[in-house]
């Protein structure tokens, strides 16, 4: 076993030339190399982290910008609706107002109308009337060879008119 | 290989040899020749060197090879952050250097570069280099516990809940237990590394010496040995990241005693 069998006169160049080497591996990649490879990870580790942290941010944002443009939205909305509400309510106030301006206006019409009617039939009742005292004192004068007072032939017409 | 009736033995892979001319080096009258040791070391240094490297490109989005360097230090980190806590954080770098270190070094040693003339050298396989190691990370605890905890760190040896008149028993078992932990983790890296290349060195012997003792024998016991031998360095591949992993998971267990005591 060239371990024990050598060991004599081989142990302090083993132990010499490993302290040299791994003092190299220590000194030089150890604590040289090492810390910048680690560095490294930590740096994209926390670029990452802030990446993931900005995207959230970025999300949330948007999330309430969204929220508040909905609710712009919605109170537009029910403000777009109170004017057309309004609107239509003043339109059919209008158009019932003069609706009803128009209605009396009309109903006025009629009632001069009727009234003029009525007027204009006694006014020609009348007429009829007096037309028929006349006649009626021709016609006896011309049978009877009476004269009838007009009184008394106009309470003869009277009569006649009132029986039909 | 067969025309020289290879006899292989299965130690001469740990033999220590220094390279040409560097054999007189001395530095305060201890020997430092440049070993084949020594060399794979520093060929685990270079290649871990320039693993890490490829990894330094400090992209935002990673490449595969900067994703595999981050993956390493990451699961080094998780480990640390699992077992210790956030004060884990400042053991990173010796704990990668340590486990990387040692995996590199298992797995170079596996290569199968004796085919072209170069014998991969498994330094992890000898006790005196597992043994520095160990012996670096137990002293790592030492310092950090009694730094931390001064004398108080002695509190480690009596187990929360242990009742007055079982401290006297207790207490030496726990030291006890506590003092073998280097000897523990060095003498199982080198143990399992050098039980898994004996083992393959055994069996190679096998295909080679069945295969030349004629084609009945080399069909009997060559071939299963051969296909054996897949299996087994597969296992050995395994058994290399497991070692390292082992041996960095216990320091970081060790640390989180001297961290936090019980």
């Amino acid at each position: 076993m060239p371990q024990i069998a050598q060991l004599a006169e081989t142990w302090s160049s083993q132990v010499f030339w490993l302290l040299i080497f791994f003092g190299i591996t220590f000194f030089v990649i150890g604590r040289g190399m090492v810390p910048k490879v680690m560095d490294t990870v930590a740096q994209r580790d926390s670029q990452i982290s802030g990446d993931l942290a900005a995207a959230k941010a970025a999300r949330d944002a948007a999330d309430a910008e969204e929220e508040a443009w909905r609710v712009k939205e919605n109170e537009n909305r029910a403000a777009a609706q109170a004017i057309v509400a309004k609107a239509k309510d003043e339109a059919a106030a209008t158009s019932e107002s003069r609706l009803k301006a128009a209605q009396t206006r009309l109903d006025k019409k009629l009632a001069d109308a009727e009234t003029r009617i009525a007027e204009a039939r006694t006014a020609a009742l009348t007429e009829v009337e007096s037309v028929a005292v006349e006649a009626a004192q021709d016609i006896v004068a011309t049978l009877a060879g009476v004269k009838v007072t007009k009184p008394t032939a106009a309470k003869a017409v009277k009569e006649a008119m009132i029986h039909g | 290989m067969a025309a020289e009736q290879a006899k292989v033995d299965p130690m001469k892979q740990f033999a220590i040899e220094p390279i040409a001319g560097t054999q007189g080096w001395e530095l305060a009258g201890f020997n430092i020749a440049f070993t084949n040791s020594a060399m794979w070391m520093l060929v685990t240094v270079v290649v871990l060197f320039l693993f890490v490297l490829g990894g330094m490109k400090r992209e935002l989005v990673p490449g595969r090879w900067q994703m595999m360097v981050e993956t390493f230090t990451g699961f080094i980190d998780n480990m640390l952050e699992a077992n210790i806590g956030k004060e884990g954080r400042k053991y990173v770098p010796y704990v990668f250097s340590l486990f990387m270190f040692i995996l590199v070094a298992n797995l170079l040693g596996l290569l199968p570069l004796g085919i072209v003339g170069i014998h991969p050298f498994t330094f992890t396989s000898h006790f005196t280099v597992t043994g520095v190691l160990a012996i670096i990370s137990f002293s790592i605890v030492l310092l950090v516990g009694f730094w931390k905890h001064g004398l108080h760190f002695f509190s480690l040896f009596v187990p929360h809940g242990t009742p007055l008149p079982m401290v006297p028993v207790i207490a030496p078992i726990e030291f006890i237990s506590f003092m073998v932990r280097p000897f523990s983790l060095a003498l199982r890296l080198f143990v399992a590394m050098m039980a898994g290349h004996v083992l393959l060195k055994v069996l190679s012997s096998f295909v080679i010496d069945g295969t030349n003792a004629g084609l009945g024998f080399g069909a009997l016991v060559g071939l299963p040995s051969f296909i054996l031998m897949i299996g087994i360095s597969a296992l050995e591949i395994l058994v290399a990241g497991i070692q390292a992993y082992v041996f960095a998971l216990l320091t970081s267990l060790y640390i989180n005693d001297a961290e936090h005591l019980h």
